[in-house]
């Protein structure tokens, strides 16, 4: 199946069985290792992606589901302005212990900030529930966020 | 190592006349969003041999008021219901029960449809569809039919919808002046399958209930609405004493299991509780009785 879409800003054209899931073709076949292989059943977001901007678990999609839209990864939003001062501020806050999730964390706080930039501490949490981390406890990954949107408000 | 998933013949319906015209072919699973298939076929509980993508149907995508009613289109995310003003504004239930469902990531990509036909007992947008009593508009290249939402489940998993169906709208009449409650008790508070969800609306007028709809989720081997206990309110006086022998009433309307989530003894406290505390809250904003 002839699959087509824009992965990090990139046209990407690709020959993928239909029961390929979005993650392998990314990890895989593309080799973008970004999205982490972690509970495989959409519970713990560290492979999420964002779908034309909206994030989805890249585990729980076929590939052939994303044909004609716009894909992007870590590897992607690591090098726009919003992403890096996400990074700084997840390390300046010691939000990333292991580090496995931070990927994931880091993309759905993207899309989050980019969708509501006046997010509330109890908004932040209600976005990022789909992400699991179990070394930092949550509460310095929250302070990250919330650090990056007062500044991004101003 | 790629997922190994199980194969199957793909097709893409561009339109919803496609999408009914293949349907017409028989056995075609249909892939909304997917995000309960794919764990599905990942556990082995569907191993489907042909899949019929609609999540290209921009068509069933939509939201619209008309004559006291809502028609939600099958195909809308529930992400997407959860922004609608005009959910929020006029089905508070639904709205409050979508805010509670799964995480943003399977938010964006799941369908109303898709939650209703997969019809799981712990279902949460069941409750609510119940209570406002919506009807599925179920289509396929013959025509359309619609059915109540109480028919369309008929136990874990299986609804009334043929394979040459397609749920094409919800149509969901709206309550005004009712006193509207919904509450999720799960195992924590964020991204977790229900223990027991329960919808309330009512209408005290004079001191008198007069009217009063409980759906619950979870608690039987499909969502169900406790017409035993509202039978037992309606029309009497809204006190402490009518709720609590009434409530008591409720073992006949559902039939809870023990599972890794809870045991039924829990589910039949925790349900009564949770109907109490709903009856009561509805006194008290009706204006009356000391709670």
């Amino acid at each position: 199946m002839k699959v087509s879409f824009k992965l990090n800003g990139s046209p990407v054209e690709l020959d993928v069985p239909p029961n390929e899931i979005l993650l392998d073709t990314l990890r895989f076949r593309l080799g973008v290792r970004g999205p982490k292989r972690g509970c495989e059943r959409a519970e713990c977001g560290t492979c999420t992606v964002l779908l034309d901007g909206k994030p989805v678990y890249s585990c729980n999609i076929f590939t052939v589901q994303v044909d004609g839209s716009e894909v992007n990864t870590i590897e992607g939003i690591a090098q726009k302005e919003l992403g890096k001062e996400l990074a700084e501020s997840f390390s300046r806050e010691g939000a990333v212990q292991c580090g496995f999730c931070t990927p994931g964390f880091i993309t759905t706080s993207y899309a989050l900030v980019k969708e509501n930039p006046n997010a509330s501490e109890l908004e932040i949490k209600k976005y990022l529930e789909g992400n699991l981390c179990r070394c930092t406890g949550y509460k310095k990954i929250v302070e990250a966020v919330k650090k990056v949107i007062s500044a991004y408000r101003k | 190592m790629y997922y190994n998933l199980p194969e199957f013949e793909y097709k893409r319906a561009e339109n919803l006349h496609q999408a009914l015209d293949v349907l017409k072919e028989g056995d075609w699973k249909i892939l909304a969003g997917g995000t309960d298939l794919i764990l599905d076929m990942k556990i082995g509980r569907q191993s489907p041999k042909k899949i019929l993508d609609i999540t290209r149907l921009g068509e069933l995508r939509y939201v619209r008021a008309y004559n006291g009613k809502m028609f939600i289109g099958g195909g809308s995310r529930l992400q997407e219901l959860l922004e609608n003003a005009l959910v929020k504004e006029r089905l508070p239930l639904l709205s409050s029960a979508i805010y509670e469902m799964a995480s943003w990531q399977i938010r964006n990509v799941a369908t109303i449809a898709g939650n209703i036909c997969n019809a799981s007992p712990a279902a949460d947008s069941a409750p609510p569809l119940l209570i406002y009593d919506a009807k599925v508009k179920l289509s396929s290249s013959s025509g359309s039919r619609t059915l109540p939402i109480s028919e369309f489940f008929l136990g874990p998993r299986k609804t009334a919808i043929s394979s040459y169906e397609l749920l094409e709208e919800i149509e969901v009449p709206t309550l005004d002046g009712y006193f509207q409650w919904y509450y999720k008790l799960g195992r924590r508070h964020a991204f977790t399958l229900s223990v027991v969800s329960a919808a309330v609306a009512l209408k005290i007028e004079n001191g008198i209930f007069s009217d009063v709809r409980i759906a619950l989720g979870s608690v039987a081997p499909k969502p169900v609405r406790a017409y035993t206990v509202e039978n037992e309110l309606k029309g009497k006086e809204a006190n402490v004493s009518e709720i609590e022998r009434a409530v008591e009433k409720v073992a006949e309307d559902i039939s809870p299991i023990s599972d890794v989530r809870a045991s039924a003894e829990y589910r039949f406290k925790a349900t009564k509780a949770l109907l109490k505390e709903a009856l009561f809250k509805g006194m008290k904003y009706f204006g009356g009785g000391s709670g």
